[in-house]
C-alpha cells in the first residue's frame, strides 16, 4: 500500500499537551515540514518560548534551546553569530515577543539577523490563564480586562507585522491563520519562505500565525474558528508585507 | 620572555579574553568599562571572532546564553546598573548549566548611583544576584596583572563547572595602567561539552532549558549545581596572607581597597602595631578556611571595603565567633585613605575587644 501520509521526521511521535483546538500543533507540524522538506534537520536549532508552548523542545526531532521570555530574539542572535551555517528559529507568541520582548524582536529585524520567526498570536496570554495581551482586541473579555479592553484605557492592539515590515532589515514579513484548510495551506507556504529566505542568506524572516485559545476564549473549537475569522482577520489581515528583494512573493 | 606592557584594566581585560580563546563578546556600553568592547570590536574581527553591540544589557546576556550553548568561549561585561539588567540572564545561564565570563567593573549605586568605582555589587555577585538557588564563580583581582591571569584561566574553569565566571573589578582597576605581561595565547581548538546545541548530526536531539515543570527533577537540578560548587571551594580558592602570623589586628579586603590595606600593614607595623592582612582573590567561593584558622590566635578583624558592609558578613561567617568583626567603609564612589583605615587600626590595636 502507499503511504501518503506520516508524522515529518522532524516532528517526534508524541502526544502533545496543548489544548483541544489549539493550533500550536498544527504549527508545529508546519514547521517539521517545512525542516524535512528543505532537508535542514540535522543543522536546525529551534529557540523554544515561554508560555504554553515552552515545551515545544518536546515535540521536535532537532536541537534546542529554551529561552526567558522575550529574548528568543537575542538567544538566536548569539546561536546563529557562532554557528552562521545553522537553521535558527525562533516560536513566540503575544505575550512573548509583542509584550515582554518588543525590543529583542525590533533590534532582530533591523540586524536583519538571519534567522526565521514563527509568531503565534491569539490575541490572549495562554497560560498564565487569559490575561489581556497587547494584540487583545477591542471590547475583548480577558482576566485582566473583565470589562473588555477599552481602547481609551490600554490602546488599541498591536500589529507587529505592520511595524517589522516597516524596518529595512527585515527580509520577509507574512500574516497567515490556521482557521481553514486552505489558511494552514498558505501557512505551510509563508513558513518554508521564512526558512528559504534564512538559506539564501537574505536577512530576517517572520510569520505571524493568527492562532485560536478555545479555554481561555471560552469558546468550543470550531466556535473559536469562526472567531477568529469574524474578529481576528478583519484587525490583523493576511498577506505578505515584505518581501526584499530577492524573495519570491507567494501570489 | 614575554614583553611586558603598559596596559589599561579594561584593555588587559579584553586581551586577556581573547588569548584565552574567547571569540565572541555581546555587550552594551556603560561607563566606567567601555574600553572593553571597545577593544574587543576592534580585536575580535582580527582574529576571526564576532563583537556585537546590542540592544540593552538583557538582550547582551542573552546573547551570551544563545552563544555559550552553542559551544563558544563567550563573555560580556558591564557595570553595576548593567549587570542588575543582567541578572535574568545570568539566572537562567546558571540554570542552563551553561560557561560564560562575565566582567563587572563595579561603580557606586544603588540606582543609577555614579561613576566613580565601588565594591557595592559584591553581595549581588556572591550570593546569586539573579533569582533561583546557585553561586557565581567570583573573582575579585587587585592589579591588572592579577586580572590578566585570572581571565586566562576563567574559560577553563567556567567550562568545569558549567557556570558563569565573573570578575568583579571596580572603576579604578578597570582605569588604572600597570605594567602587564602576556600569557601565550591558549592553544585550540577547547572540547565541546557533550551537552552543545549545534545541530544534530548523527546523533540524538538536545535541549539546553533551564524549566523542570517537576519539582523533585528541580531539585536534582540544584543539587547538582550546588555540588559542583562544593567541588569549586575544594579546587578554587584563592587567598593572600601577609603578615598574619602574629597579627593583632587581621585587615580583610579586595581588590583596589587590599592595595591600600597593604600600605596600612606597612604603616601600622612601623609604628609597632602587629598588623596584618588577609586579601580573597577568590570571593566566591570564599576563602572560609583561611580566616577561621587565622581566628583561633583571636585576633581582631577588620573588614575594609568600599561599600557599607558587604563581605564582612562573610568574613564573619568564616570567624564563626572565635574573634571580634569590626567594619570599616565608604560608599558611592568616595575611596578609603590609608590614614583614616590606618586610625581605626591604632584604635583597635589600643583597645580590648580581644574576645
Amino acid at each position: 500500500m502507499k503511504q501518503v501520509f506520516s508524522i515529518p521526521e522532524s516532528l517526534a511521535p508524541r502526544l502533545t499537551h496543548y489544548c483541544p483546538g489549539c493550533t500550536h500543533g498544527i504549527i508545529h507540524r508546519l514547521i517539521a515540514e517545512a525542516v524535512d522538506e528543505l532537508g535542514v534537520r540535522e543543522r536546525t536549532i529551534g529557540i523554544a518560548p515561554v508560555g504554553c508552548s515552552v515545551l515545544a523542545y518536546d515535540y521536535f526531532q532537532f536541537d534546542m534551546q529554551q529561552a526567558a521570555h522575550g529574548r528568543a530574539p537575542a538567544v538566536a542572535t548569539g546561536i546563529k553569530r557562532v554557528l552562521p551555517d545553522a537553521v535558527v528559529f525562533t516560536y513566540q507568541g503575544d505575550g512573548d515577543l509583542a509584550s515582554i520582548g518588543t525590543a529583542e524582536i525590533v533590534h532582530a529585524a533591523m540586524r536583519s539577523e538571519k534567522i526565521t520567526v514563527v509568531f503565534v498570536n491569539n490575541a490572549i496570554y495562554g497560560m498564565t490563564g487569559g490575561q489581556m495581551a497587547p494584540t487583545t482586541l477591542v471590547n475583548q473579555k480577558t482576566t485582566t480586562s473583565p470589562y473588555g479592553r477599552r481602547e481609551s484605557h490600554a490602546g488599541k492592539p498591536i500589529r507587529v507585522s505592520e511595524m517589522l515590515a516597516t524596518i529595512p532589515g527585515a527580509a520577509y514579513i507574512a500574516r497567515v491563520a490556521l482557521n481553514s484548510p486552505a489558511n494552514v495551506g498558505r501557512a505551510k507556504r509563508a513558513i518554508k519562505k521564512a526558512f528559504e529566505v534564512q538559506l539564501a542568506g537574505l536577512g530576517f524572516a517572520m510569520v505571524e500565525c493568527l492562532s485560536t485559545c478555545p479555554t481561555n476564549w471560552g469558546m468550543a473549537p470550531h466556535e473559536a474558528m469562526k472567531w477568529l475569522e469574524a474578529n481576528m482577520i478583519p484587525y490583523f489581515p493576511l498577506g505578505e508585507f515584505r518581501t526584499a528583494e530577492g524573495v519570491a512573493s507567494n501570489g | 620572555m614575554a614583553e611586558r606592557k603598559l596596559f589599561k584594566g579594561n584593555e588587559a581585560v579584553a586581551e586577556a579574553a581573547v588569548r584565552a580563546g574567547c571569540r565572541f563578546f555581546f555587550g552594551y556600553p556603560i561607563t566606567p568599562q567601555n574600553e572593553i568592547p571597545e577593544y574587543m570590536s576592534r580585536r575580535l574581527p582580527e582574529v576571526g571572532g564576532v563583537f556585537l553591540q546590542a540592544e540593552s544589557e538583557v538582550a547582551a546576556i542573552n546573547m551570551v546564553y544563545g552563544a555559550a550553548g552553542a559551544g563558544a568561549r563567550v563573555m560580556t561585561s558591564s557595570s553595576s546598573p548593567g549587570i542588575s539588567l543582567k541578572q535574568e540572564g545570568l539566572s537562567y545561564i546558571a540554570g542552563a548549566e551553561l560557561p560564560c565570563l562575565v566582567v563587572n567593573m563595579v561603580r557606586g549605586g544603588p540606582g543609577l548611583g555614579g561613576i566613580q568605582p565601588a565594591q557595592s555589587d559584591y553581595f549581588q555577585a556572591v550570593k546569586g544576584g539573579g533569582h533561583g538557588d546557585y553561586h557565581l564563580i567570583v573573582f575579585g583581582p587587585a592589579s591588572v596583572q592579577e586580572m590578566v591571569d585570572l581571565v586566562m584561566g576563567s574559560f577553563d574553569i567556567a567550562e568545569k563547572y558549567r557556570t558563569p565566571v565573573m570578575i568583579l573589578g571596580d572603576g579604578i582597576i578597570g582605569q588604572m595602567m600597570e605594567p602587564v605581561e602576556f600569557p601565550e595565547p591558549l592553544p585550540g581548538p577547547f572540547p565541546k561539552g557533550d551537552w552543545v546545541t549545534d545541530g544534530a548530526r548523527g546523533r540524538a536531539p538536545r535541549v539546553i532549558n533551564s524549566l523542570s515543570l517537576h519539582a523533585d527533577k528541580l531539585f536534582e537540578r540544584n543539587l547538582r549545581i550546588a555540588a559542583r560548587f562544593e567541588e569549586a571551594k575544594k579546587n578554587e580558592v584563592r587567598v593572600e596572607t601577609i603578615a598574619c602570623e602574629d597579627a593583632d589586628v587581621v585587615l580583610v579586603a579586595y581588590g583596589t581597597t587590599a592595595r591600600i590595606c597593604k600600605s596600612v600593614v606597612d604603616r601600622a607595623r612601623a609604628e609597632g602595631i602587629r598588623a596584618g592582612l588577609v586579601r580573597p582573590i577568590s570571593l566566591s567561593p570564599f576563602p572560609e578556611k583561611t580566616i577561621f584558622d587565622l581566628a583561633a590566635r583571636k585576633p581582631v578583624f577588620l573588614a575594609v571595603e568600599m561599600s557599607q558592609g558587604q563581605m564582612v558578613e562573610d568574613v564573619r561567617l568564616s570567624v564563626n565567633g572565635r574573634a571580634d568583626v569590626r567594619f570599616y567603609g565608604t560608599s558611592g564612589g568616595v575611596i578609603p585613605s590609608a590614614s583614616a583605615i590606618l586610625d581605626k587600626v591604632r584604635e583597635l590595636a589600643r583597645s580590648e575587644v580581644r574576645a
